[in-house]
This record gives structure tokens, C-alpha cells and sequence, in this order.
């Protein structure tokens, strides 16, 4: 068996037993890395001899015994919204294109106290507006399952780098859907836990409401193992919540024995591709299979939640921006003659169309006068859909469904339509307004040979729940 | 007829809290350390950094609007006020617009009399009290502060201000003149102070006022058009700023004209404003709940400890110092001005001295040192037992007055202990009767001149004589005692 073929937690198991040193695995992804990542384009930035280095002290560690854990010694890629100290850390924008930390954010600490070897930043779309990461500052990420169509996106080229072996695993964020949909059209595991419970320091924010960092990962074992690594209550994060129950691996059984399942009629009506209909519709089957109990229910405000969210993350993200203005860091352009100018020539040509899109729509659902009619009437929309989840977790265990109501789209398809891409994000955005767990698993493909992901969607808290039934799916279907 | 004009003001006073740290961050709010030395990611406005607020902060505003009479939202929460200004790093200031922590407070104030009478609001010359409603008190953090180089061209920006945490104090329309405007601002400066929530010092920032002025005809109800006025750093300033706009804006109704609704900065070497920005350009501030800091939850509990904790304020102190010290109204308002200098106070009267004997002490040579040295009573650093030990050599003539003033003045210094600083300095007074007399005997042989005069009924040379003894002793006699022997020598 290649190194490449291993899974994460199976690597650090021949690196823990030294039947594989750490070097060697950073070496196999480098020379992964040498063979495609010139046509895929995962990366914004690569740090082979830092991450050798880093290979070499982690493998110290685990030879002096003091690191034993699931993750240690393998290959991570990192979200470059996600800072790392000394390393730049660009959002894939113009305006950051320079910018380097002093701190890395408290996940990507936990992820290399648990002995992961971070070999290098991936790319997305500009601060994390786009799914299809072709609004990436330094060009588009390719989708390695075929390279004509995109990898979706915003978290695009950590989908793609897992998918391609370009590393082991990876770190993402989602704010509408950022970590799930990639996840689903590259064909691996990707899951965004309940806000709160991996903390937003160090991540550069979207929309901070509805953002969280989680892992993308070849398998659902690796998912509970990355995401009990960086699962903390973080006191440097006021959203950050004290969890018990972190203990996420203990979850991976296979067992479904009278689990309630709920599938939201809702979420295959019209504009579902059909081949993404039947193979999520089979995968419910075979939980079926198992003991699940599988049932067709309404969910409800489906149709709201695009709008709402397209509100509420854009205000914050309008706000959130202001701070990229060329005097502290990152991009200034060059010639204005006074402050308003220079704020408005660096703003003009550090952000790129989507992006500048998103702050003129949040500065309008701010701005006084429509205050009342958009913003707080999206945060009322906000809590009815939460109601409307937690009518369903009454009755339901888990919601399984659609991560994307279609495969990846070919690359160019999209951005011409912005409407178009927004809708697209319809299953995984009320996740992110009600804040809940959900995991995007690979359930077949189209008759292109493209992934189709299926959605497990969770009551707040209830990750294990999730990695219980995504794993019990993941080995039936093996 | 002229008409009558009725000025109506409104402030919004800033307030620095006195936390040892920011209201987001862990840095010091030490005033006065190199540029950005006292500043982190957080208050830098570093990507990726995240508040997290500062529970004392939360306090000192509870502190602040259950002193005020003012209603305390338990529920309260911080918003965003977006604006692109380079000492804003985040571009955004986190601050209180929907449910500010305190609302619907009043302070009682007291006018002076003496000097009011020509200013609308004021009595004939009588002193009153008024109330003055507070609409709201809410939080939020100072910017950081630019320092325009001209030389090289260029703006600087220091960020240790950054983050320090403010209260706003909104009040209502409820003040009719510049005294009133004192009164309200040293009734503020006073209660916060009582409550350690703040040093209040207009000069070095930690205490600012913006005054909302409009002018009516005498016996209407509505309001005119008001304006702001910024940058009123002394009492002095504040009314001079309402002087000066209250005429400016009679006389533009006098003369036809409009008031505009602006802001306008004072100039107090010109004693002038000038317009900044009219309400047409007024910013659109597109304020919205801070997603990154969650709700501030204030329990029943928190709330009745806090207010256990409020300290006797200067109304009640009067009050019990009137019944149980004799001392004049006078001395007890200045006393009582500052809590630091009640608490002296009233810690040297516990270790046993006379109160009226503290109280001269405060109001004489305390007083004149802070004077001249513009300091606050704040900044006074002798404790209450070496006041009491120095009050104690005076009673025991240890030391006369001359030389206790010397020793005061090296105590208010240093703190030196008085016993000890007499003793090492050689100041006790000379109680030997045989080297005084032998001093007085010699004085009276070297001014033969004064002797005469005296003798001759001039009663007034005894004080030169006594002068020149004390001069020749070192300062080191009692003064009545050289008097008295002076008397009877010359018989």
C-alpha cells in the first residue's frame, strides 16, 4: 500500500509504530504535490522546508513518546482564512496578498499540538464569498475528480488537496456551506460542527454569526479525529462554548439500531439534478437497511433561507472588511494624494467583484432606513427556521438530505449567475443559520463519474450522533 | 422689544474607566507609554483577533447608573458603529445604540447663587437645586490617537488608547444655563469619583463634553435647532462654548436667519467655533449587534452586590460631618468635594486627632500646595497617620508652626514621618529657658531702636523683636513663649 493511500488516523498509526517516518509522509505528499498541483492549483502557499522541519520535531516527540495521538506526524493543509503565525495568510485576496501573523488561530494550535505536520494554505474564494473558488485572488482551484469542473467552494482547494493526496487532511470554514459543498463535489468527508464548539480566534471572519471552522477528510474516522482535535472552549472566543463531550472518536460505531431519521420533502423539489436525488435517496435506504427509521417529513422555510442568509452574512461581512483599508496592513494602493482617496483606491482594487457585491449589499441591509426592513426582519427569519429545525428534532435523531442540489458545475459556469450560485448554497445554509452539526459523506456519483455528497444534519450538540450514522453508512457501503 | 431667550442644553459626557486593562483585551490602559507598546492584536484591529469583554468595565457602568438614579437593562448588548477613521483600527467601534446598559437616571444638581443672576436659568442671586434627567449610559471603547507630523508629512497612529474603555452619559435637554452645565459636570465629576469608576480629568482626556445647545423664545415649549459643540477640555471652556453659541444662534434668529443642525468644534485661544459637519453629510453609522461578543447578562444577584457595594456619597457625608464634627459648611464642602480627601480625613480624625485641627490643615496649606502645583486633590499622597503624628508635635509644641509647615510641606512630598524628619533635622523647639532668655537678652541689646519704640507705646516692634529671635533661635522656639519673655524683660 502507497503512503498516499492511507487515511490520516492510519498514517500516524505506521508513523507511531515507525514503520513510516514523519518526513517520509510530507516527502510522499510533496511529490504528490510536484505532479499535480500545477494543474489543480490547491494551494496559495507552500512550505516544503518548514514543513520538513516540522515533520522532524513531531517525529522527535513521538520517538520521546510524548505524542501519541490520532493525528500525530501527518500532512495537513490549512484554509488560508485560518492565520498562522509567520506564514502569510491571504483570504486568496489582493488586499491581504501580503499579510503575515503574528498568531495562529487557536484551531490550527490545537491541530499541531496534536502533532499534525501543516505543509501549506489553501485556496478559496476571496474571503470565503464564492462557491466555486473562482473568485480566488490567485486564480481558480481545479476539482481533481475531473478537472474541467470546479471543487466547489468556498473551502475549494482543502477539498480538492484532501481529494488529490496533496495532503491527509485538512481545515476548512463554513458559513453557508463552505466546508460541505466542496467536500460533496471532491468526493470526501466534510463536516461543520455546531457553532461554538471549534473557536473563531485566528479566523479571519466572514460572517462571524454563522462561521466555523471544521475538518475536510478522507473518511468519517479521520473527521471525528480532526474535529476532537480542535474542538476547545476557547476564553479568547465570547461564541466559544465549555463542551463535554469533545470525546467525538468514541462515536465511531457502527449503529443505527432505531435511529430516526428525517428526510425534508422540502429538499427534493424542483431544481435537484436527479442522479443527486437517487443517490441520496439510496443512501437513506441502506441506513434503512441497518435499523434506521426513515420517514419523509416538512421542514418548512426552505425557500427563505437563502435570502436570510444572503442578509444576515453579508451585513456582518460589510462590517467585518472595513478593517482591510490599507493603512495597518496588507494592500495600499499606490498615488492617492489624501485618506478618502486612498481608502477608496486600495478597497477598489484589493477586493475583488464578489466580494465588493457582498459589502454593497451588507452596507444597504444596514444602512438607516432599511435597518428594520432587512436585517432585523433576516435575524426574525433567522429564529423561525431554528424553531422549525427544533419542531423536527423532536422527532427526528438526524435530517439526511442533499449537500448541493447538483454535481460540481463546470468551471465558468457559474459566476455569470450570481442569483444562480446563491441558490445552489439552499441545503447547507439553514445549517449555519441555526447554527447545528452537519456532515457532507461521499454517496456515489453521476453518470460523469462526478461525487454527489449526502447531508447528515444534527440538533445542536449532537456531532456523535452524526459520525455514528456517517460512519455505519461509510462501512456499509465499503 | 428685544425678545427673551431660554438657551436648553443637553451633554454627552465620556467618561475613561478606571480598569487596569481594555475593555476587549488584556492590555494596560496605563496613560503615557511609547506608541503601541500597550497594545495586542485585538486592540490593533488584527484580523482574525476577537473581542472579549472586560467584566470590571460592566461594573463600574452599573456603579455609575445606580448612582444616577437610572434604570439598568439586565439584558443589555454592544453594537457595531461602522465608520473608516485610521484611529479606529477595526473601522468600526464597538459601542451601545439599542439597549445601552443604563437608561431613565436623574442627578440632583446644585446651582451656586453668586454671579448667576444675569444668566437665564439662575436665581436672583440664590443659590437652587434642579434636577437633571439622564436619558441613557451606555459603553464602548476610545479610538487610538493621531499625531500629524508636519515635518515629515505624514500622520502617525498610536493605538495604547485604543480599547480603553469609555461610558457615555447622555442627559436629558434639561439645563438652561452655563451654570447649570457646571453644576451637572461637577456633580458627575464627584459621584464618579466617590465610586473609584474614574479619575474624571477634563485636562487629560479621561473626562469630555459634548454640549447639545438650542436657544427658544422665553415661555415656548418647543425646541429650537440645536447644535453640538466639540472639543471643551476646562470648565472655563465649556462656558465660554455656551456663552458663545447662545449668542451666535440668538443672533441669527434676530436677524432672520436659520440655525443649521451641526457639529462645531470650539476654538478656545479664539473663543470661537466653527461648523465641522452639517446633519446633511452626518455619517450613515449602520450600526447592528456585534456578532463576535454575546449578550451581557446581569443576574439579580450581581446587580444587589453592586449596589452593596455603592460607597456614602458626598450628600450623606455632608451631612453626617455636620452632625457630628464642628466644623464650618465651608471646610465640609471641601472636604467632601473629593472622596480621597474625605477619606484622609476622616482616617487621621479616627486615629485621634481634633477634627477642626485636620480640617486646617486640608484647607490651608493642602490646599495652597495644590494650587500652586496644579494638582487634584486626587493626587494627594501623605497618610493619615503622619498627619495626625504632625498635628500631635504642634499640640505639643514640639514644634511651633513655622517649622511645622516646613515639615508638612516635606511630608506632603515625600510622606516622611514627621517624628522622625524632626528628629533627624534638628526641629524640635528649644524649650531651654536659660539659652532663650540669653537670646532674648541679646536681641534686645542689638536693637536698641525697637526697644524704644516699643517702650514709647508702639506695640507693634515686639513683633520684629520677636521676629529677630526666632531668627537667631533657628525657628526652633514657640513664638508666644519668646513674646512672653520679650514682655518681660522689657518690662
Amino acid at each position: 500500500m502507497e503512503i498516499l493511500d492511507h487515511t490520516a488516523v492510519e498514517l500516524s498509526e505506521k508513523i507511531k509504530r515507525g514503520e513510516i517516518r514523519a518526513a517520509e509522509a510530507v516527502e510522499a505528499v510533496f511529490a504528490r504535490i510536484d505532479e499535480t498541483e500545477e494543474q489543480l492549483h490547491c494551494y496559495v502557499t507552500l512550505e516544503r522546508e518548514k514543513a520538513l522541519e516540522r515533520a522532524a520535531s513531531v517525529q522527535a516527540k513521538i520517538d520521546a513518546g510524548e505524542l501519541d495521538g490520532p493525528l500525530a506526524g501527518v500532512p495537513f493543509a490549512v484554509k488560508d482564512n485560518l492565520c498562522t503565525r509567520g506564514t502569510l495568510t491571504t483570504c486568496s485576496s489582493r488586499i491581504l496578498e501580503n499579510f503575515v501573523p503574528t498568531f495562529s488561530a487557536e484551531a490550527v494550535e490545537r491541530l499541531e499540538a496534536a502533532g499534525a505536520v501543516i505543509i501549506g494554505k489553501t485556496n478559496m474564494d476571496e474571503f470565503a464569498m464564492g462557491s466555486t473558488t473562482e473568485t480566488s485572488y490567485f486564480g481558480v482551484t481545479r476539482n481533481p475528480r475531473n478537472t474541467d469542473h470546479v471543487p466547489g467552494g468556498s473551502s475549494g482547494g482543502s477539498a480538492a488537496a484532501v481529494a488529490a493526496g496533496e495532503c491527509f487532511a485538512a481545515l476548512g470554514s463554513d458559513t453557508g456551506g463552505s466546508i460541505r459543498q466542496p467536500a460533496s463535489y471532491c468526493g470526501v468527508v466534510g463536516m461543520k460542527p455546531t457553532y461554538g464548539t471549534v473557536s473563531r480566534y485566528g479566523l479571519i471572519a466572514y460572517g462571524s454569526s454563522l462561521d466555523q471552522i471544521g475538518p475536510l477528510t478522507k473518511d468519517v474516522r479521520d473527521c471525528a479525529a480532526v474535529l476532537e482535535a480542535i474542538a476547545s472552549h476557547d476564553p479568547k472566543d465570547s461564541t466559544s462554548m465549555k463542551r463535554e463531550d469533545t470525546d467525538f472518536t468514541s462515536a465511531l460505531a457502527e449503529d443505527v439500531q432505531g435511529m430516526r431519521i428525517g428526510v425534508p420533502r422540502d429538499y427534493f423539489g424542483e431544481g435537484l439534478q436527479p442522479e443527486v436525488r437517487d443517490a441520496v435517496l439510496a443512501a437513506a435506504e441502506t441506513l434503512r437497511d441497518r435499523g434506521a427509521v426513515v420517514e419523509e417529513f416538512d421542514l418548512s422555510l426552505v425557500e427563505y433561507a437563502v435570502p436570510t442568509y444572503y442578509t444576515i452574512a453579508a451585513a456582518e461581512a460589510s462590517s467585518n472588511l472595513e478593517r482591510f483599508d490599507g493603512i495597518k496592513y496588507g494592500y495600499r494602493a499606490a498615488g492617492a494624494q489624501s485618506l478618502h482617496p486612498m481608502y477608496k483606491k486600495t478597497r477598489s482594487e484589493g477586493f475583488g467583484a464578489e466580494v465588493k457585491r457582498r459589502i454593497m449589499l451588507g452596507s444597504f441591509v444596514l444602512s438607516s432606513g432599511y435597518y428594520d426592513a432587512y436585517y432585523l426582519k433576516a435575524l426574525r427569519v433567522k429564529a423561525l427556521i431554528k424553531k422549525a429545525f427544533d419542531e423536527a428534532f423532536a422527532k427526528y435523531d438526524l435530517i439526511l438530505g442533499p449537500v448541493a442540489p447538483s454535481t460540481a458545475p463546470k468551471l465558468g459556469e457559474s459566476l455569470s449567475d450570481p442569483i444562480k450560485m446563491y441558490l445552489g448554497d439552499i441545503y447547507t445554509i439553514s445549517v449555519n443559520l441555526a447554527g447545528l452539526p452537519a456532515i457532507s459523506l461521499p454517496c456515489g456519483t453521476d453518470k460523469e463519474g462526478l461525487p454527489v455528497g449526502l447531508q447528515l444534519i444534527g440538533d445542536c450538540f449532537q456531532e456523535k450522533k452524526l459520525i455514528r450514522a456517517a460512519y455505519t453508512y461509510e462501512q456499509g457501503v465499503k | 422689544m428685544a425678545k427673551e431667550y431660554e438657551t436648553v442644553i443637553g451633554l454627552e459626557v465620556h467618561v475613561e474607566l478606571a480598569t487596569k486593562t481594555k475593555i476587549f483585551c488584556g492590555c494596560s490602559t496605563a496613560f503615557g507609554g511609547a506608541p503601541n507598546t500597550h497594545t495586542c492584536p485585538v486592540c490593533t484591529g488584527m484580523p482574525g483577533s476577537l473581542p472579549v469583554l472586560n467584566r470590571q468595565v460592566v461594573e463600574y457602568a452599573m456603579k455609575v447608573g445606580l448612582a444616577t438614579n437610572c434604570h439598568i437593562t439586565q439584558y443589555c448588548k454592544f453594537d457595531r458603529k461602522n465608520y473608516f477613521y485610521p484611529d479606529n483600527p477595526q473601522n468600526y467601534q464597538i459601542s451601545q445604540l439599542y439597549l445601552p446598559i443604563c437608561r431613565d437616571g436623574w442627578v440632583e444638581i446644585e446651582v451656586p447663587g453668586e454671579g448667576g443672576a444675569d444668566l437665564p436659568g439662575a436665581g436672583q442671586g440664590a443659590g437652587y437645586t434642579k434636577k437633571v434627567g439622564i436619558h441613557e449610559i451606555h459603553m464602548e471603547e476610545d479610538a487610538g490617537k493621531l499625531i500629524h507630523d508636519e515635518w515629515e508629512g505624514c500622520s502617525l497612529v498610536d493605538y495604547n488608547r485604543s480599547g480603553v474603555p469609555l461610558i457615555e452619559i447622555v442627559s436629558e435637554p434639561d439645563m438652561r444655563s452655563a451654570q447649570e452645565v457646571i453644576a451637572y459636570l461637577e456633580k458627575l465629576r464627584c459621584t464618579i469619583q466617590y465610586l473609584g469608576a474614574s479619575d474624571c480629568k477634563l485636562q487629560e482626556g479621561s473626562m469630555r463634553a459634548d454640549v447639545n445647545l438650542s436657544v427658544r423664545e422665553a415661555g415656548t415649549e418647543g425646541f429650537g435647532t440645536r447644535t453640538e459643540m466639540k472639543n471643551l477640555n476646562s470648565f472655563r471652556a465649556i462656558a465660554r462654548a455656551i456663552e458663545g453659541e447662545r449668542a451666535r444662534q440668538i443672533d441669527l434668529l434676530e436677524s432672520g436667519e436659520k440655525v443649521v443642525q451641526e457639529t462645531r468644534r470650539w476654538d478656545d485661544a479664539k473663543e470661537t467655533s466653527y461648523a465641522m459637519r452639517s446633519k446633511e453629510d452626518a455619517q450613515d453609522y449602520r450600526y447592528f449587534p456585534d456578532p463576535d461578543l454575546v449578550p451581557v447578562s446581569i443576574s439579580d444577584e450581581w446587580l444587589e452586590k453592586v449596589r452593596e457595594e455603592l460607597p456614602e456619597f458626598r450628600e450623606e457625608k455632608r451631612k453626617r460631618y455636620r452632625e457630628s464634627f464642628d466644623l464650618p459648611d465651608y471646610d465640609i464642602d471641601i472636604i467632601t468635594d473629593s472622596k480621597h480627601m474625605a477619606d484622609l480625613f476622616e482616617e487621621t480624625v479616627a486615629l485621634g486627632a481634633q477634627p477642626k485641627k485636620v480640617s486646617n490643615w486640608l484647607m490651608v496649606e493642602t490646599l495652597r500646595i495644590l494650587k500652586e502645583r496644579e494638582m487634584d486633590a486626587e493626587d494627594i499622597s501623605f497618610s493619615p497617620g503622619h498627619l495626625a503624628a504632625l498635628i500631635e508635635l504642634t499640640e505639643k509644641k514640639v514644634i511651633n508652626s513655622t517649622v511645622a509647615k516646613e515639615v508638612f510641606e516635606a511630608m506632603f512630598d515625600r510622606d516622611v514621618d514627621p517624628a522622625a524628619y524632626v528628629e533627624e533635622k534638628g526641629l524640635k523647639t528649644v524649650n531651654d529657658e536659660g539659652a532663650l532668655r540669653k537670646t532674648v537678652e541679646e536681641v534686645i541689646a542689638a536693637n536698641p531702636q525697637s526697644v524704644e519704640d516699643y517702650r514709647n507705646g508702639k506695640e507693634k516692634a515686639i513683633g520684629f523683636l520677636v521676629g529677630q529671635t526666632m531668627k537667631a533661635m533657628q525657628g526652633k522656639a514657640d513664638p508666644a513663649g519668646v513674646n512672653r519673655l520679650l514682655k518681660e524683660l522689657l518690662g
